[in-house]
């Protein structure tokens, strides 16, 4: 491909301006992704992983042979495994053993950015904890960083492992560390993550801390919420409403 | 190369133990190289125990590194003479160490191919790129220190003056490789075994207990097999080290037992459980996990009585204890130990494989070839130096009186 003098300008210019952008949106109308989960809506039909589904088919999350190589990005958890701290002898009948939906917290103090070596995974303003597989060296520093086991690493190569293609997702090698992205292509379209589309219950509520009149900020306001291990200080920004 | 005349010319021995080492090299590429085009897949880590007997020898072996500094200060900090005849021995044990220390990152990593992304893309906040970086410095700082006074004193002259700082540079250094190195694991909000303030400093002191009882053994070793006598002071000031070192150790470990069963907080119980006596039947750690703590409990009161201390076969024994011990502690039970159980409270076991295995060996052994070839090297000037015409380097006759190595 050959290209102009013009038109690497114009394709300069205009990156610069998008830049410029972005950082005059982030100014003027700041974003904190998060979500809410509403445990009871999710336990109603307890056998349903339509989220599931949406978000492995959507991202090409692999499925593979053995449990323990097994790549996550929204899994169904123990109550007592997602929630450690909140489990004793009398754990109401209605929680006990019953399976919790779990992904990436986002946390706005992220111990697996705060551990990678090479910047593989980082921040974004809008609170997005992101991953580049290209640059990641696959040390695993996140993984072990991570509180909530909330990143899978590529054992093997999960190409061959894929029972369906998205075209238009990027497929990932071995080697590599992966998890939960928030959806962030969607979200750049204005569509909310795959897995809060999928949910016929409506359990997953998504959107923007930031703005005070969000269905987030409202739910948060008018129910009790709780966090998974508050008590690291990593700020999780999933909430979960029991 | 520098000397290296001198690794190529020995006995059948010799040779029989190089090429022994070398199968094992051949091996363990040959692992790698499985490994390299399976993945990580072909190891017995897993989604819960992601780091495993790599990442533990690893950790070990930063300890065996740093320990060169309790040879390396009371010579020249305190100008200890018995020290002159090892402190080359201390150097080169390091520079070998470090270089397996490397080695075993590098077969731990997902995408070996792009591991120079830690240097295109420096992360002042990630430990692991300090540990990168104070790891480089150490071995840059042995291998130039172990060049330069060991030329010298080949050419039988006193090595140049701008060397003295950076053997000082080195003291530090040394402290700072196991800290940053205790630093990837103390620093983790979800990992308990880990979390506490004192892994560095009991890193630090299992270091400088096992490091120089293993320098002891290679005392022992060299004098078995060359016609270099280390000399006994050395050795028992070593042995004295060992002995601080190993009680300093035992009360460190003692100290973690103390919190986290008077403490009775859960997360931090529940690692000491498994270790002890495994949960949900899963106790693949215990036997390691009782062997080592009778090792070191077997090993004090030969270290404190000074009979026994002063007793060379005794002593090479109770040498022999310290390290497999100490080796057990962090080159098994302390990594795999904290992953399990998970944050999320899975218990998973983890047994390496094959492939695995000889990865592992692999280094052992390439660490293992190059202390040989090093002491050789070194010891051949020693020997040509102490009985002037035996060697070709240095003719006989014109040889000038020995100074001080500093």
């Amino acid at each position: 491909m050959t290209i102009t003098r013009q038109a690497f300008f114009r394709m300069t210019g205009l990156a610069a301006l998008a830049q410029a952008g972005r950082r005059l949106m982030a100014a003027v109308a700041p974003r904190r992704w998060a979500m809410v989960v509403d445990a009871q809506k999710c336990l109603r039909d307890q056998g349903c992983t339509r989220c599931i589904q949406a978000c492995h088919r959507a991202h090409n999350v692999p499925t593979l042979p053995r449990p323990n190589h097994q790549v996550a990005w929204i899994w169904k958890e123990r109550y007592e495994r997602a929630f450690p701290s909140q489990r004793n002898e009398y754990t109401a009948e209605t929680f006990k053993d019953k399976p919790v939906l779990v992904l990436c917290n986002h946390c706005d103090n992220p111990p697996c950015v705060r551990v990678c070596p090479t910047r593989a995974t980082w921040k974004r303003e809008d609170g997005l904890v992101m991953m580049d597989w290209h640059r990641c060296i696959g040390c695993r520093y996140c993984v072990a960083a991570c509180p909530y086991g909330s990143r899978s690493f590529n054992w093997v190569d999960p190409r061959p492992h894929l029972p369906e293609l998205t075209a238009d997702f990027p497929t990932r090698s071995k080697g590599v560390v992966e998890k939960c992205t928030f959806c962030e292509a969607r979200l750049a379209q204005g569509r909310p993550p795959a897995c809060v589309e999928a949910c016929p219950d409506k359990a997953l509520v998504f959107g923007n801390l930031a703005d005070p009149d969000s269905e987030v900020r409202k739910l948060l306001r008018a129910r009790y919420t709780i966090r998974r291990k508050p008590e690291l200080g990593t700020q999780p920004q999933i909430f979960y409403i029991v | 190369m520098f000397m290296f005349e001198k690794a190529i010319t020995g006995s059948r021995r010799y040779w029989l133990w190089v090429l022994a080492l070398m199968a094992l090299l051949g091996l363990g590429l040959l692992g790698w190289l499985h490994q390299f085009q399976q993945g990580l897949g072909v190891t017995g880590l897993n989604r819960d125990i992601s780091w495993g007997l790599y990442i533990a020898q690893f950790t070990f072996l930063v300890g065996v590194a740093a320990s060169a500094v309790m040879v390396v200060l009371p010579y020249y900090l305190h100008n200890f003479k018995a020290f002159a005849r090892i402190t080359i021995l201390g150097e080169f044990l390091a520079i070998s160490a470090v270089t397996m220390c490397m080695l075993f990152v590098f077969v731990d990593m997902g995408q070996p191919t792009r591991v120079l992304n830690m240097m295109l893309h420096p992360t002042l906040n990630s430990i692991m790129f300090w540990d990168f970086v104070s790891l480089g410095g150490y071995l840059l700082l042995n291998g130039v220190i172990a060049l330069v006074t060991l030329s010298a004193e080949r050419k039988g002259v006193a090595p140049p003056a701008w060397i003295k700082p950076v053997i000082l540079l080195s003291i530090p250094w040394a402290v700072s490789i196991h800290t940053v190195t205790a630093f990837l694991y103390s620093g983790l909000p979800g990992r308990s075994l880990w979390l506490t303030a004192i892994l560095a400093p009991r890193f630090l002191a299992s270091a400088f207990s096992a490091g120089p009882a293993l320098l002891i053994l290679l005392c022992l070793v060299i004098r078995k097999l060359t016609r270099f006598d280390p000399g006994k002071e050395p050795i028992q000031k070593l042995a004295l080290i060992v002995t601080y070192a190993m009680l300093i150790n035992v009360f460190f470990v003692a100290m973690e037992f103390f919190t986290a069963f008077y403490s009775q907080i859960p997360e931090h119980l529940e690692h000491f459980h498994y270790l002890l006596h495994g949960l949900e039947g899963s106790a693949g750690l215990v036997p390691w996990m009782w062997v080592s703590m009778t090792l070191a409990v077997v090993a004090l009161p030969l270290l404190i009585v000074p009979r026994a201390r002063r007793n060379e076969k005794v002593l090479a024994l109770t040498c022999g204890i310290v390290f497999l011990s100490l080796w057990i502690d962090k080159g098994i039970i302390l990594i795999v130990g904290g992953f399990v159980p998970s944050p999320l409270g899975a218990v998973t076991a983890y047994a390496p494989t094959l492939p695995e295995l000889a990865i592992t060996l692999a280094i052992w052994a390439l660490g293992a070839l190059m202390i040989t070839v090093f002491y050789k090297i070194a010891l051949s000037v020693r020997e040509s130096l102490e009985e002037p015409g035996t060697d070709g380097s240095v003719p006989a006759g014109t040889l000038p009186s020995v100074p001080a190595v500093h």
